[in-house]
């Protein structure tokens, strides 16, 4: 970590406690969903931006991470012991669901990792004796660590803040560490990845439980923030959504997960005077962005200061980021 | 036993319309490794350029649906291909699904926002006459449905193998290389491509549509099960996509009635997760080696 590295990391960390203050309830909750969504996201980017595994089913993690922490919370049992719960349900899971992509790989592994977010969802709604069917599960306690209450919506927002900031810290070591090479090594070029002694098998199935797990953690923080949770919050539509924040933000780039998701959150915001409009707007956004620069917003902003910027060219077999 | 016949009937007069999708749905992968998520929404949106055709501009049914056909293959055919997916080829798959499925965003709130978010009701376009055969209550809708759905496809089988453009277009999609070398227009023959799809789509909305409502959210399921067919029946085949939108029509239609109403929509999607690991290529394809 360089020295810019670091006063970027505090600036930013700054700032996201600045954000909130003076704000109204409202605009404070639509920054918790968007640290949790950020979350959630991240650990999609490290399935599909870093590993190269696509994944359609980073909702449904979300789904069984909140649902765990609900029936926990909702039984007496502190948050704090549900979370871990939660992250290693779904990380759990996510190695299951990791074993196809041993199998296959690209778009047949995007369909059953659709119909996997399908079944999901069914369970959810179906099994009413458990979940509360479609009319969901209400009345979820948030935290309280003895001196510091999360009831209102500034302590909850710092409280958020901490998990993201943890969750952030550790997937920046993840993917610094010799892991995150490997991961990338299996993105590129798995055959010779193996042939390096990467242990694919393994690398594979682990890009997935991690990614899964950010997902459960994502859900653990969104029982408290929403404290009703219902199937349809974790449909399809929402995996697509988190595929887009990924994408639109730039797979494979640190920052691609967070930026990409205040987009698909924060903008439903700004956008607020189109009214109805704005999901055609956003998906014409995401098209046009698609065709110019398939890199994501990351990957635009690379281009524009390349063209303003020249700097030493780099050979293009060891550009850094998502060339799927 | 007459039950038995009944769900039988039905669950293939409602495959052979998923089969349509599902056709449409493998030619595009063939020819250009486009995987359309959008696809239920191209079967979603044709019913509406019907409606709209019939209540604004007071087109008489049958002229409606020859332009909405005429409609969908211009645009769901011809400009999703020039603006979309010819700029995108050279990036990779990853980025058209993307733009695919925001398509299908776009698709789906434009017809909400400009058309209705209400269920709008569509004309039948065949007598709701029921007949009774051997105890079984089979509807002229189904089978009429049944017959055009399966004639479009063995036309298009037909097409695809008896005609030049035909077989220039298999040949495009098995090994664009040599084709291009042997003086075959790929870039036209892909386009054709593009242009059937938006046929196809449009064929199997209008006679999808009856059964349901005509809804903004109609593609959600539809495009499911197009996938679902495609891969089941197998990824590079028509015959493939055939057989896999009966299956799932009949197993969709047995599964409501025999095991439960709530899963129904699960087993399809277990017998994809199925195929999936264990046959890949599919009940009826060969392997590729390229993708798996």
């Amino acid at each position: 970590m360089t020295r810019k590295n670091i006063l970027f990391a505090i600036v930013a960390a700054a700032l996201l406690i600045v954000a909130p203050i003076g704000q109204g309830n409202y605009i404070t909750y639509v920054l918790c969903s968007w640290l949790l969504f950020s979350i959630a996201a991240m650990g999609l980017n490290l399935t599909l931006g870093y590993a190269g595994q696509v994944s359609l089913a980073q909702a449904s993690f979300m789904g069984i991470g909140a649902y765990i922490t609900a029936l926990m919370t909702l039984n007496g049992i502190h948050w704090i012991v549900a979370m871990p719960c939660a992250v290693a349900g779904t990380f759990f899971v996510g190695l299951i669901l990791g074993y196809p992509a041993l199998r296959v790989r690209h778009h047949f592994l995007a369909f059953v990792t659709l119909a996997f977010n399908t079944l999901v969802f069914l369970v959810f709604r179906n099994e009413e004796w458990l979940t509360g069917g479609s009319f969901g599960l209400v009345g979820m306690p948030r935290p309280d660590f003895w001196i510091f209450s999360t009831m209102k919506q500034l302590p909850f927002y710092y409280f958020t803040l901490v998990c993201f900031l943890v969750a952030a810290a550790i997937f920046w070591w993840i993917v610094h560490s010799p892991w995150g090479r490997a991961f990338k090594a299996l993105r590129e070029n798995p055959v010779r990845a193996n042939s390096l002694g990467v242990d694919t098998r393994r690398m594979t199935l682990l890009a997935f439980a991690i990614g899964s797990a950010y997902g459960g953690l994502a859900g653990a923080l969104m029982t408290p923030l929403v404290q009703f949770i219902e199937p349809g919050s974790f449909a399809l539509i929402h995996s697509l959504k988190l595929l887009l924040m990924v994408v639109v933000g730039g797979a494979g780039f640190f920052f691609g997960p967070m930026l990409g998701a205040a987009i698909v959150i924060l903008m439903p915001e700004v956008l607020r005077f189109t009214e109805g409009y704005y999901l055609i707007i956003y998906a014409l956004l995401v098209i046009v962005l698609m065709v110019y620069s398939p890199n994501g917003l990351m990957g635009l902003g690379g281009k524009l200061i390349a063209r303003f910027r020249p700097q030493r060219e780099v050979r293009r077999d060891m550009v850094q980021g998502a060339q799927l | 036993m007459p039950e038995f016949i009944q769900i039988m009937i039905s669950g293939l007069s409602a495959g052979s319309i998923y089969a349509l999708a599902a056709v449409g749905f493998t030619l595009l992968w063939q020819a250009s490794q486009t995987i359309n998520f959008a696809q239920g929404e191209f079967v979603m949106l044709p019913a509406f350029f019907v409606l709209a055709l019939m209540n604004l501009a007071g087109f008489p049914l049958w002229l409606a649906i020859a332009a909405a056909i005429a409609l969908s293959v211009l645009l769901l055919g011809m400009v999703f291909k020039k603006l979309i997916v010819e700029p995108m080829l050279s990036h990779g798959t990853l980025p058209l699904v993307i733009a695919t499925i925001a398509l299908g965003l776009l698709l789906k709130e434009a017809v909400k926002e400009f058309y209705s978010p209400l269920g709008q009701p569509f004309p039948s376009l065949f007598p709701q006459d029921v007949f009774t055969i051997a105890g079984a209550s089979i509807s002229i809708p189904d089978i009429a449905n049944f017959a055009i759905a399966m004639g479009t496809i063995i036309a298009l089988q037909l097409f695809l193998q008896r005609t030049r453009t035909g077989r220039c277009m298999q040949a495009t999609a098995q090994n664009p290389d040599v084709a291009q070398i042997l003086g075959v227009d790929i870039k036209r023959m892909v386009l054709y491509t593009f242009l059937i799809n938006g046929a196809l789509a449009a064929i199997a909305s209008v006679l999808i549509t009856p059964i349901y409502l005509a809804k903004f959210s109609n593609g959600e399921v539809l495009g499911v099960v197009a996938f679902t067919a495609a891969i089941v029946g197998g990824f590079n085949q028509i015959r493939g996509a055939l057989v896999g939108g009966l299956l799932i029509g009949v197993i969709d239609n047995l599964s409501a009635t025999y095991f439960s109403a709530e899963y129904r929509q699960a087993v399809p999607l277990v017998l994809l997760i199925v195929i999936i690991l264990v046959r890949p290529q599919g009940l009826l394809g060969t392997a590729e080696g390229r993708t798996v």
